[in-house]
């Protein structure tokens, strides 16, 4: 039994800790949430020098060329700091993306510049507030130009190149194809949006007869999506299993320093037991995220149930430590100033930017009626 | 990260497997939560006593303990690898894991040389059964505010009082308990730990019938019994210390869970009917399912972590704690929303009538009491916040007040 991360990758999780601790504070987090920047550049040219941007890009694409476990363990630590930088959207889903259903042109194209920073990659799904589906998209792709609006889009602002889930005509999930597409083409409009978590960017991105090309076969973007989503649900889970821990620590401290009563607040067992059930469900998501790290490291056949299991578990663990973060913290906590904020922002918005849990809940139980665990 | 054995756990693995397919025969998977034996408890005493002998005879009975005391003076993972091994195996179980997980290794640190060469070995070999004697009316979950009363007379001890929740109490030929010695000090410093023969006149046990009709469990009372002072394991006064050792030594939960889990509700799901269709198709049901399929696999893959520290020599981390917190609950919850689903004839209890026989009825009934023995939710999240998290214990106002001062319902 070895169900761990090795050393190597223990030592990658440390250096990656070190540098985030020192540069990526709270009141590093504040800057960004109290200004009108897409994310902290300074940090995220820091992790790109450090070559965590490219760890899993291929050598041959300018990357190191190590795997989904190294990523996992430079997620949690994102995630733990409430990091405000584009990893997330270039790496876990432009750069995997490629990697998946780029031909070899398209990964000769984009990788390298992805993977060591130069550019800033997204992925382009939404259209409006409702989860995008095979009914749901209408940007259309025909004869290479791409029209329709995509809102909202993680780092819409700032990225150079975007996979975008577009109809390509017919029925059903034949519909839809993934598309790359140069956002600095002169036909893109792009404006920001305004979100419950203003330390990640997003934007309204407008295609007006864009020139794009498919990424992988058309009529295959929707298990094409799917598949790169649950790729992604495994990092995000590691960055909210680190944010979680990040809250329950923050809770707890604030718990062994405040007195109420005559003494400290964490020593009733209201405090106690609900500070108890964040380790609880930390623990739980923590070990599922470890299934889905080796899942996606193998890309085991049962990815998409380690993936949704790991992300159910994951968002469950968030959601919870966050909000009753504020409450341990009562009044001070809902202050602007106070911050737990940050964990209660950045967990919803994990919790919804792959899709929300029901969603995830009810793609689990579909592929466990299909498999032999049923 | 795999879930492979190392090469010499592999070999310890294949060597328990050929000693066991020697030994015993494979369960029939399909009657493998069937539960209730047909036997009779005296029976089934008969046939694993047999077969602890047989264990204990190849080394298997106690695998981490040292060679001098009759084990194999093995690591926990081969331990573990036994278990998970003799899991597919039908051979019997439940009667020597209090006595061999608990009273024994606290015999083997308290007890003398000549007591332990005495006792330890026909425990190991299942020719004597023991049994834990701690919990009383008016001390469970705050087990130090026992009242049963040991007092002094020459050379013996006299003992008054009543102890409950005893497993196996009635087919047990020796136990360890805990009394109070002196009621004028605080409560955790008055106690005095003994071993003592079940069969010690004064002593009368009386089955506890449970809510779910079973009697696992006794009450034992103690009318002057008395026990020679060479029985004392500690200092007189210092019982709490010895209990502790046997508190910690509660195994190593490793074992596949019991019961009926989302398998079940899958299948209970897929074969029932709603108003609007196949239940496995209701929006409500397969998000239920999900958080309980996330929570059984979150548990079995923090045993994996645990099992993987075990298997590098590790101590294994604090996650190992959350298991029965998660565990209990959920079994409550499944069974109870498996009979939800169920409709009006989900009241049914019934072999013939009910869905499985009616092992969510079953285990709806028995989930209640799951959830309160060996630490109830409360005290395990009181144990989760404090050891691991290092909040502060309870403000207490017990700690230095002299025992027989102390408010109670119960004046002793």
């Amino acid at each position: 039994m070895n169900f761990d991360f090795s050393d190597d990758q223990k030592m990658l999780k440390d250096q990656a800790r070190k540098f985030l601790d020192d540069k990526c504070t709270l009141a590093d987090v504040r800057k960004i949430l109290e200004s009108d920047a897409s994310h902290d550049d300074a940090v995220w040219q820091g992790l790109c020098e450090l070559g965590f941007a490219g760890a899993a890009v291929p050598e041959a694409y300018g990357g190191l060329g190590l795997g989904a476990l190294e990523l996992c363990v430079l997620a949690e630590e994102l995630g733990r700091c409430v990091a405000p930088v584009p990893f997330s959207s270039s790496i876990y889903l432009a750069a995997e993306a490629l990697k998946l259903f780029g031909s070899e042109e398209q990964k000769l194209t984009w990788l390298p510049k992805i993977a060591s920073g130069e550019i800033i990659g997204t992925i382009a799904a939404t259209e409006g507030a409702q989860a995008p589906s095979p009914n749901s998209v209408k940007s259309k792709f025909s004869n290479g130009k791409l029209s329709g609006t995509k809102i909202p889009v993680a780092d819409g602002e700032t990225a150079s190149v975007a996979i975008v889930l577009v109809n390509t005509g017919g029925s059903g999930e034949q519909a839809l194809s993934l598309a790359v597409v140069d956002l600095t083409d002169a036909s893109v409009t792009r404006s920001p949006v305004n979100t419950i978590d203003p330390t990640r960017g997003h934007a309204e991105i407008i295609f007006d007869n864009t020139p794009a090309e498919l990424l992988g076969n058309e009529g295959e973007g929707w298990s094409a999506y799917k598949r790169v989503e649950a790729g992604a649900a495994v990092l995000v889970a590691f960055e909210q299993v680190g944010g979680a821990e990040a809250a329950l620590t923050m809770a707890k401290e604030y718990a062994l320093d405040r007195y109420a009563f005559g003494r400290q607040i964490g020593s009733y067992q209201a405090i106690k037991h609900k500070l108890a059930d964040m380790y609880v469900k930390l623990e739980l998501a923590r070990s599922n995220c470890y299934y889905g790290a080796m899942a996606l490291s193998s890309d085991a056949s049962d990815l998409e149930i380690a993936a949704a299991t790991a992300r159910i578990a994951a968002t469950e663990a968030y959601r919870f430590a966050a909000q009753e973060n504020i409450q341990t913290h009562g009044g001070i906590g809902f202050t602007w100033e106070a911050n737990p904020q940050f964990h209660y922002r950045r967990s919803k918005l994990l919790a919804l930017s792959l899709g929300s849990a029901s969603r995830w809940k009810d793609r689990l139980i579909s592929e466990l009626e299909k498999s032999n665990v049923a | 990260m795999d879930f492979n054995d190392t090469p010499e756990e592999a070999k310890f693995r294949s060597e328990v497997r050929t000693w066991l397919e020697q030994n015993a025969k494979l369960r029939d998977p399909a009657s493998a939560k069937a539960g209730r034996s047909e036997k009779s408890e005296a029976e089934r005493l008969v046939r694993a006593k047999q077969w602890q002998a047989k264990k204990a005879a190849a080394g298997y009975a106690a695998i981490t303990w040292p060679t001098e005391f009759g084990g194999l003076g093995g690591t926990p993972i081969q331990s573990v690898i036994y278990s998970q091994e003799e899991a597919a195996f039908e051979v019997p179980r439940g009667f020597f894991e209090i006595g061999l997980g608990m009273c024994i290794p606290t015999m083997m640190k308290w007890a003398t040389p000549e007591q332990n060469e005495r006792y330890v070995k026909p425990a190991l070999y299942g020719e004597e059964v023991w049994c834990q004697l701690f919990s009383e009316p008016a001390a469970g979950s705050d087990v130090a505010g026992l009242r049963t009363k040991a007092e002094k007379d020459g050379d013996e001890w006299v003992i008054n009082g009543q102890k409950v929740w005893t497993s196996g109490a009635h087919f047990c030929d020796y136990g360890i308990i805990v009394t109070r010695s002196d009621p004028t000090v605080p409560k955790h410093k008055g106690l005095t730990f003994f071993f003592l023969d079940m069969k010690t006149p004064g002593i009368e046990i009386r089955p506890i019938k449970q809510m779910s009709g079973d009697s696992g469990f006794n009450e034992v009372f103690f009318n002057d019994v008395r026990i020679p002072d060479s029985q004392r394991l500690g200092d007189v006064g210092e019982g709490w210390k010895v209990s502790l050792t046997t508190l910690m030594n509660e195994r190593l939960a490793i074992g596949q869970g019991a019961g009926v889990d989302y398998e079940e509700l899958l299948k209970l799901a897929r074969e029932t009917e709603l108003e609007n269709g196949p239940a496995i198709k209701d929006s409500n049901v397969r998000e239920k399912m999900a958080d309980w399929y996330v929570q059984s696999q979150g548990l079995k893959y923090t045993k994996f972590r645990t099992l993987t520290a075990l298997s590098k020599g590790q101590v294994p981390g604090a996650e190992s704690s959350i298991g029965k917190i998660v565990s209990g609950p959920k079994m409550q919850d499944l069974a109870s929303f498996a009979m939800d689903i169920q409709g009006q004839g989900g009241i049914m209890q019934d072999v013939d009538e009910s869905p499985m026989a009616g092992a969510f009825q079953n285990q709806w009934i028995g989930a209640a009491g799951y959830r309160i023995a060996g630490g109830t939710d409360e005290i395990l999240r009181n144990i989760v916040s404090e050891q691991v998290l290092g909040l502060p214990q309870d403000i207490r106002v017990d700690k230095t007040v002299p025992f027989n001062e102390l408010a109670s319902s119960k004046k002793s």
